[in-house]
């Protein structure tokens, strides 16, 4: 007997490294193709056993369907595998840094979901009766004492569902606090600098929304220009919505004094805390005479961003504010917290302007940002901001000699700003350069926002990045622009190459939507004449 | 901290780096009145073991709706999840993604979000849906704002059968823009006259079937008068499994339809995070509130998904944008529509079959309990009964047994001696027949 000597080859051949073979699937190994559900999945499977119904008589009054569900169903290992190869084709925290500016993409602990997934707070109903949901109402009363210590307010109205809707719900209060003193102001002070979402949500109460300036300097606001805007329209300014650290990344060093000329003016500070990330156990919006400010739980408290949501957007309210919180809120009992859901429970002192949602809002994500504030502690969530500072610092003097700082070299809180300028004459833009990031496994920084620097690239790496990997990044980056620089246009105008899609066709998208799938008509057959 | 990666020997070399001596040079933007010098009053860093504990303990102090015989309904359902669906949404990918902005690297995303907006359209009888709101009361809240911007009108006429709270959110928001909200009372019988509240003024009337009470609604005469005064129906429903076997709301005439979808993929967790359903007709695409995901192709010709129609959006139209929205119900879309495909239309009628037909052996046992009157003639998988007492009292009694029995009308209308002793109950596909024959007999000794 002899032994086969010929084993299985240890190094390449020689076949060329330059072949990329076109594949029959359209697959690339790891890489794969996946249809839509409704292009394999048959209308007669399901993937969920369940028995058959004893005979029963419909009581359902005639409103019967009629017509059969188009949903075509999956087995259950079909489905695992389709979703499974969706998700391959996402960038996520867990797998790249991911410094889009303003959002936050910090690590999500996953003690966290396993706390959130306890039957005694993912398997309660809102409604079941109060004294069988007495831990879930203290874990609320709980978080709200975390929140207000951290904000240095007395209140918080815990159910807006998102940021947005934290703003909403801010302003909302503001809105039932000017009714209340019998004023109708009709005005909204937003920097250019703001989210969207702050004129979005003035706008939807019907407040006119005026702009205020911002100094060319350091884009932060004018105090002067101001004060000289509430007096051109004194009596009739109901608030103003400003992001403390603003939107450049900058803390506002006349916070306090904007606060008070607001307050002389009659008029309410609401603060967008999508920020707060940045000086969380360093300062409190409280003593800096802010009257209402959202926080983003999905930022500032790591409960996951989910691909767009779910968020929570609780809002801390100064002491004018207070009463007019909406239902539902806690309120201290003499045997512990009380909920109270309607104006029917209300005491002397309390007017809830009405209510935000159904329910009680977030609890999946209050029991999550409760879990990281646990674990992080006061000690802790403190040294989060310092690290997030001090990375965003750190990104900043890596790449300042080679990017453009609109406002010079100074010190940014958690998020640095870049503009475009250090791009000029090279025909890459902003776009290309973000796009490029793609292909050397980078998620883009935040781009175009915000809209007060031509070109923004907003950075924020978070306190969840370690120093080596923030070496990696700033060195990429770095290559980067000394590639722009060298006139390497193509590495950017086609650029991303690498990923699952290359560059979209938005205007295709936008000027013929389709929103939803149809199936395709069947070929015509052209009959083929018999012989 | 164990979520932290720097060492502090790398916060002394970056700060080296950055050049400054300490850290709180970097805030020195902050006045100095304001900056904290010491740590707030709040208890120090603790380990996993530590926050298990604790969140356990407050855990341990509720009762979970799987631990007892649950008959809890109004606006959120208990239902079976398949363990495929929880597997899946916590892949990193899905989970610790962002908004799809970058299209190239998160089709996963889109696609999902694709098939959701088809699923949905395709649930309701609708043209398009959108990849969600943040819940069926706030989508209601949306809807009516949208039907003003439609119609040019001000005014919504709101059912007595729309659930008491989705009603607050539509008041509020309305209110507080400044239109004219008229809510009709309460309505357990499914009985009211809401055609003779349409007028030339509406712009929209809000009705919710099965409603709050459990009340399947006829829609079609509703839409009819509603289009012959030029208003829009706004078609709600809180139990999305009952479209498994009852008529859409797009076939009866609704020009927008929203929903909660809560029920499938997703758990109770006390009222949230759930997931709004939001569809309308094509022609009013462009007034809608929220995210779309459409179809397109990439320059290699290959078929991709991107967010699109985003001109309607907060983050390019400010103060002009259909809504606010920003952040939605990403995640809870996902499970909804792995769920969804699960279960495809065969399982998802089998499943409605299922709640109806549990709801009606329930009915039957409750009638036959001593001064019991059901009030519904035609329900899905919930009905309303009237107690010869308040129902308040008989809740926290069958509490007491063991038995969550469901929602006393006063607890969401209180103040309303008619509507003191209305109990709303359900009955999914989790109870058991013996679940159903213990809660009748408590019931028949808590009235004894």
């Amino acid at each position: 007997m002899s032994m086969n000597t010929q084993g299985r080859p240890t190094s390449a051949g020689e076949a060329g490294e330059a072949f990329r073979p076109k594949t029959f699937t359209g697959n690339r190994a790891l890489d794969m193709e996946e249809p839509l559900i409704f292009e394999f999945g048959r209308l007669d499977v399901t993937g969920v056993d369940l028995d058959e119904p004893e005979d029963f008589v419909a009581e359902l009054g005639g409103n019967e369907r009629k017509d059969a569900l188009e949903l075509p169903g999956l087995a259950e290992p079909e489905a695992m595998r389709h979703y499974v190869r969706l998700s391959r084709n996402n960038y996520a925290i867990d797998s790249g840094l991911y410094p889009l500016g303003s959002c936050t993409m910090k690590h999500n602990p996953r003690l966290n979901e396993k706390m959130a997934r306890l039957p005694g707070f993912g398997d309660i109903h809102p409604l079941q009766p109060l004294s069988t949901v007495k831990g879930a109402v203290e874990l609320i009363d709980q978080l709200s004492h975390w929140l207000m210590t951290l904000t240095g307010t007395s209140a918080v109205a815990m159910s807006p569902k998102a940021g947005a809707h934290g703003e909403l719900c801010g302003m909302m209060a503001i809105k039932a606090a000017h009714t209340a003193a019998g004023r109708d102001p009709k005005i909204v002070l937003v920097p250019e600098s703001a989210h969207g979402t702050n004129p979005a949500t003035a706008a939807l109460l019907g407040y006119k929304v005026v702009s205020i300036d911002a100094k060319d300097e350091d884009g932060t606001v004018d105090l002067e220009a101001l004060k000289r805007k509430i007096a051109e329209h004194a009596g009739d300014i109901a608030a103003i919505m400003l992001t403390n650290p603003n939107t450049c990344g900058l803390f506002e060093r006349e916070i306090i004094e904007i606060a008070a000329a607001i307050h002389a003016a009659d008029a309410y500070f609401y603060c967008d805390g999508a920020n707060f990330n940045a000086i969380v156990g360093k300062a409190r919006p409280g003593d800096l005479g802010v009257d209402a400010m959202h926080i983003n739980l999905h930022k500032t408290f790591s409960t996951p961003h989910g691909g767009g949501g779910p968020g929570s957007g609780p809002v801390v309210l100064s002491d004018r504010l207070a009463p007019f919180a909406p239902l539902p809120f806690i309120r201290k009992g003499e045997n512990g917290p009380v909920l109270v859901e309607t104006e029917a429970g209300t005491v002397e002192g309390e007017k809830p302007f009405g209510r935000m949602t159904a329910f009680h809002g977030q609890m999946g994500m209050y029991v999550r940002a409760l879990s990281y504030m646990l674990s992080h502690g006061s000690d802790g969530l403190r040294q989060a901001s310092e690290d997030a500072v001090l990375n965003a610092n750190y990104v900043r003097v890596g790449l300042q000699d080679l990017m453009s700082l609109p406002f010079g070299e100074r010190p940014c809180m958690h998020e640095v700003l870049f503009d475009d300028t250090f791009l000029k004459d090279t025909g890459v833009t902003t776009l290309d350069f973000a796009k490029a990031m793609i292909d050397e496994g980078y998620h883009p920084m935040t781009m175009y926002f915000p809209l007060v620097v031509h070109g923004a690239m907003l950075i924020e790496p978070t306190e969840s990045e370690s120093r080596a990997a923030l070496d990696l990044f700033i060195a990429t980056m770095r290559d980067l622009v000394l590639s722009a620089k060298r006139g390497e246009t193509a590495r950017f105008s086609g650029a991303p190459y690498l990923s699952p899609r290359r560059r979209l066709d938005e205007t295709k998208a936008a000027r013929n939507p389709v929103l939803k799938w149809t199936a395709p008509e069947p070929a015509e057959v052209t009959p083929v004449a018999a012989e | 901290m164990r979520y932290l990666p720097l060492s502090d020997t790398d916060r002394a070399d970056m700060l080296a780096r950055v050049g400054v001596d300490s850290i709180d040079e970097l805030f020195a933007d902050i006045p100095a009145k304001a900056r904290l010098n010491d740590l707030v009053d709040l208890p120090r860093r603790a380990g996993e073991l530590q926050v298990e504990r604790q969140l356990s303990a407050l855990a341990s102090k509720n009762v979970p709706a799987s631990s007892v015989p649950f008959f809890v309904g109004a606006g959120a359902y208990k239902h079976h999840v398949p363990s495929t669906v929880d597997h899946l949404i916590q892949r990193s990918e899905f989970l610790t993604s962002y908004t799809p902005y970058q299209p190239e690297i998160t089709q996963g995303t889109l696609q999902y979000l694709f098939e959701f907006q088809t699923q949905v359209a395709r649930l309701t009888a609708m043209d398009v849906a959108n990849a969600s709101m943040y819940d069926g009361s706030t989508g209601t809240g949306e809807a009516v704002l949208m039907a003003h911007r439609v119609t040019k009108r001000k005014k919504a006429v709101l059912s007595g059968g729309l659930h008491p709270q989705y009603r607050e959110v539509v008041e509020g928001l309305s209110g507080q823009a400044g239109d004219v909200v008229v809510a009709l009372p309460a309505d357990p019988k499914g009985t009211e006259d809401i055609l003779s509240q349409i007028d030339k003024e509406t712009s929209c009337v809000v009705v919710q079937s099965p409603n709050f009470f459990g009340q399947i609604i006829d829609l079609k005469p509703v839409a009819e008068k509603a289009h012959e005064c030029g208003a829009l129906l706004v078609a709600v429903f809180t139990e999305v499994v009952s479209l498994g076997l009852i008529e859409p709301p797009g076939t009866q005439g609704a020009d927008i339809v929203v929903g909660e979808g809560q029920s499938i993929g997703n758990g109770l967790n006390f009222g949230g995070p759930y997931v709004g359903l939001f569809a309308t007709r094509q022609k009013y695409v462009r007034q809608m509130p929220g995210r779309l995901c459409g179809e397109t192709t990439d320059v290699d010709g290959k078929r991709g998904f991107v967010l699109t129609l985003s001109t309607r959006e907060q983050h390019i139209r400010r103060d002009k944008a259909t809504s606010n929205i920003c952040t939605n119900s990403g995640l809870c879309c996902l499970a909804f529509t792995i769920h969804m495909s699960l279960l495809g239309g065969t399982g998802l009628t089998q499943l409605a079959r299922i709640n109806h037909a549990n709801a009606v052996k329930l009915k039957g046992l409750l009638a036959a309990v001593p001064g019991v009157e059901v009030l519904n003639t035609a329900y899905f998988n919930e009905f309303t009964v009237k107690l010869p007492k308040a129902a308040h009292g008989v809740v926290e009694a069958l509490a007491e047994k063991g038995i969550l029995a469901g929602v006393p009308v006063s607890r969401l209308i209180p103040g309303k001696p008619e509507l003191e002793n209305l109990l709303v109950v359900a009955s999914t596909e989790v109870n058991t027949d013996e679940d159903r024959a213990d809660f009748a007999a408590a019931l028949k000794e808590v009235l004894a």
